[in-house]
């Protein structure tokens, strides 16, 4: 141990935003040529030597300098848009930065390419080579695991069944298979990625420890605060896309939520529109008894409302959203992609969700609203923490007395009757 | 599990301690690095052989389609060229004198359209995973190139048929599909690389291939075209291809050293151009295809 793993240094990466929301068509080429001629040649010759000072540009991250030694498990913190997918897509080469440099020593793998390459029509055997290959495994090396990978995904029986009658268990556990026998030097861990099935995401954690164990190095995204705090000794914490701490977990979590305790509740955010993705959210408005604010009363009523914009025009967004405590403990969820469908009679190009969740029968504490937006098929725009508000204490029931705070995170209005 | 600590694991050519890489940004007309392509030479294998094995699924005939092609055309054009108004065919019987060009056009009408759609529908991979993206345009070549293997079939069966005989000849053969390769993939790199930011390409393609096929002698000879003409046909590297395919498999040989040898380095010089383009362009392919932050 001891011996370093991954040397960063001064890396960082810009993008311009707009740049991939809509793909160039010839008619805007020619229009800029005929404006700037030269500045079209010169970019198309030498893109990435440019580094853009123009507005419509941001850096995602920028200047980062740090060590990690071999065998370490590492938490990246941070908030939305702070840069920490955008590290872990140039850690394993998905993007090239545009400053700087990064030394890592040995193979990377990552857990945010589960079941990437996954053919349908092709069985758990055929998928099982395709996948391993394209997640960088040799055929020789496949062979030797190709009994564990099975094993492991519990599969057995359906080896030779086309992967689109399996079912979503089953799919899973094969695409996760395939990506733990990988044993790359280096992994990288993105919950985002991982959302939903809690059997998976565990199963996520376990193959973490167990590889942290074999002494390899591990990166892990997360906002569940207390499992980083579990799982790794030390973290970075990024802050638009800089680095500003990099020490124990504990001290990171602590600035960082010192970090958004300081920060000043606001009842309305404007969120950054996503560098890739249509539609996404313009901004996220919280409202109780009638007016925006973002301090409740312990049974106060809550609304959300979310201002949407899209590329192209749609009937069908769709939008879920997750209240969870600050430390990334989620309280509740809800989504209108499972409650019912609402559509618009004409597709939109822009439009306002009202969330009416009703009295919330949250304790007092400060918690954070996730939004997960998009169309009927897919995300385009996941804002983690995209907005946060207090719960104060209040008699509610007028009783002069309240349940102590650490009882739960909510109360239910129960009707009790005595029989 | 594997207990060696990731050793077994290492791609051959790196030493059991693993080695260190440097992630940077790329400057200039960077090098070309074959070597890095051979690595992922197995996942080009893994991604044609994807792609043969889904193609014909759910198919009633399957993989008959590879021959039915070929022969309805070559059909439609004997009936046209052939007995309509005769096209003069250098002494060979007509269908044979088109089938033997009509392949490896169709080889190169495949791979330049598949490989400009293909880093588009293999979009969710060039976005998670790092692997050299010149793999994907290899790929389709090596699925058409199964097709082709397939096809010529056909040629031999024809070839029985008429009681055609390939002279010595036929030792060109593998030049001529080198060549074949050689222009479709060079071609092929150009267009895909282009279509990942200028959906344009897509668009055209269609028009491009009917409109290369007129200026290809497919269902001509060479030495039929007026000498005003000569110069278009000599900058298409397909020409080449074509005029070496007849030479190797029906013995007629090409007449106008300078329209093949003007073609034929065309073809060479489109390959590499064309890898040095897609190698430039490939760096920011991640950022113009998107995929979350």
């Amino acid at each position: 141990m001891g011996e370093v793993a991954i040397r960063a240094n001064g890396l960082g990466k810009q993008y311009r935003i707009g740049e991939c929301q809509k793909y160039k068509a010839l008619r805007d080429i020619l229009t800029d040529t005929m404006f700037s001629p030269f500045r079209m040649i010169r970019e198309m010759v030498t893109p990435s030597e440019r580094v853009d000072s123009r507005a419509d540009s941001i850096w995602a991250l920028k200047d980062l300098s740090f060590e990690i030694n071999q065998g370490e498990v590492v938490g990246v913190i941070g908030r939305n848009g702070a840069g920490k997918s955008t590290l872990l897509k140039i850690l394993s080469r998905i993007t090239e930065p545009t400053q700087g440099y990064v030394d890592v020593c040995g193979r990377v793998g990552s857990l945010l390419e589960v079941g990437t390459g996954f053919h349908p029509e092709l069985t758990g055997r055929e998928n099982i080579y395709l996948n391993g290959s394209i997640i960088g495994m040799r055929k020789g090396e496949i062979d030797r695991k190709f009994d564990e990978i099975v094993a492991f995904a519990e599969i057995e029986q359906f080896l030779d069944t086309p992967v689109k009658f399996y079912s979503t268990g089953m799919y899973m556990r094969l695409a996760f298979s395939v990506a733990a026998h990988l044993e790359p030097e280096i992994l990288l861990v993105d919950e985002v990625l991982a959302v939903g099935d809690t059997a998976f995401q565990k199963k996520c954690l376990g193959r973490m420890g167990e590889v942290a164990k074999e002494g390899r190095t591990v990166l892990f995204v997360s906002h569940n605060l207390p499992i980083l705090r579990s799982l790794c000794p030390t973290s970075l914490l990024l802050q638009k896309g800089h680095l500003v701490r990099a020490s124990t977990t504990e001290e990171c979590v602590a600035h960082y939520l010192d970090e958004s305790r300081n920060a000043k509740l606001l009842a309305s955010v404007d969120l950054q529109r996503p560098i890739y993705g249509s539609p996404w959210i313009k901004s996220v408005t919280l409202t109780s008894k009638g007016s925006p604010t973002s301090t409740l009363q312990m049974g106060d009523d809550l609304s959300i409302g979310v201002h949407f914009a899209s590329v192209s025009p749609i009937r069908h967004p769709r939008l879920g959203l997750v209240i969870s405590t600050r430390e990334g403990e989620r309280v509740l969820c809800a989504s209108n992609r499972f409650q019912y469908s609402l559509t618009y009679s004409e597709p939109v190009h822009e439009g306002f969700i009202h969330c009416d969740l009703g009295m919330v029968p949250l304790m007092a504490n400060r918690y954070v609203i996730s939004l997960y937006f998009g169309d009927r098929f897919d995300d385009s725009h996941v804002a983690e923490n995209a907005i946060e508000f207090d719960v104060n204490e209040h008699d509610c029931w007028g009783q002069g007395q309240l349940p102590p705070a650490r009882a739960s995170h909510l109360w239910w209005p129960t009707k009790f009757s005595f029989q | 599990m594997n207990t060696e600590a990731g050793s077994l694991s290492l791609p051959p050519g790196t030493s059991a301690i693993a080695s260190w890489s440097r992630i940077q940004p790329s400057r200039g007309w960077a090098a070309f690095n074959f070597k890095e392509l051979w690595q992922y030479r197995e996942l080009a294998y893994f991604l044609a052989w994807r792609d043969v094995k889904v193609r014909y699924k759910q198919t009633l005939i399957g993989v008959s389609w590879v021959l039915l092609q070929p022969l309805a055309m070559m059909s439609a054009f004997w009936l046209i060229f052939g007995r309509i108004t005769p096209v003069p065919s250098e002494n060979v019987p007509y269908p044979l004198y088109v089938l033997v060009a009509l392949i490896p056009w169709q080889f190169f009408s495949r791979v330049i359209s598949e490989s400009t759609n293909s880093l588009i529908t293999d979009q969710r991979l060039i976005t998670r995973v790092f692997f050299p993206r010149l793999v994907v345009p290899i790929a389709t070549a090596l699925t058409a190139l199964v097709d082709f293997g397939l096809a010529m079939c056909l040629v031999a069966f024809l070839m029985i048929w008429f009681g055609f005989v390939p002279g010595v000849a036929l030792g060109l053969l593998p030049v001529a599909i080198l060549f074949m390769m050689a222009a479709s993939l060079g071609v092929g790199a150009w267009l895909s690389a282009l279509n990942v930011e200028y959906r344009d390409v897509m668009h055209a393609i269609p028009f491009l291939v009917q409109f290369w096929f007129v200026v290809t002698p497919v269902l001509y000879a060479t030495s039929l075209l007026p000498d005003s003409w000569r110069w278009v046909f000599s900058l298409n590297p397909m020409t080449i291809v074509v005029e070496l395919f007849r030479w190797s498999l029906l013995s007629t040989a090409p007449t106008d050293f300078c329209i093949s040898a003007i073609s034929a380095s065309v073809a060479i010089v489109a390959l590499f151009s064309g890898l040095i383009w897609f190698r430039r362009r490939e760096r920011s392919f991640v950022d113009s295809l998107g995929g979350g932050v």
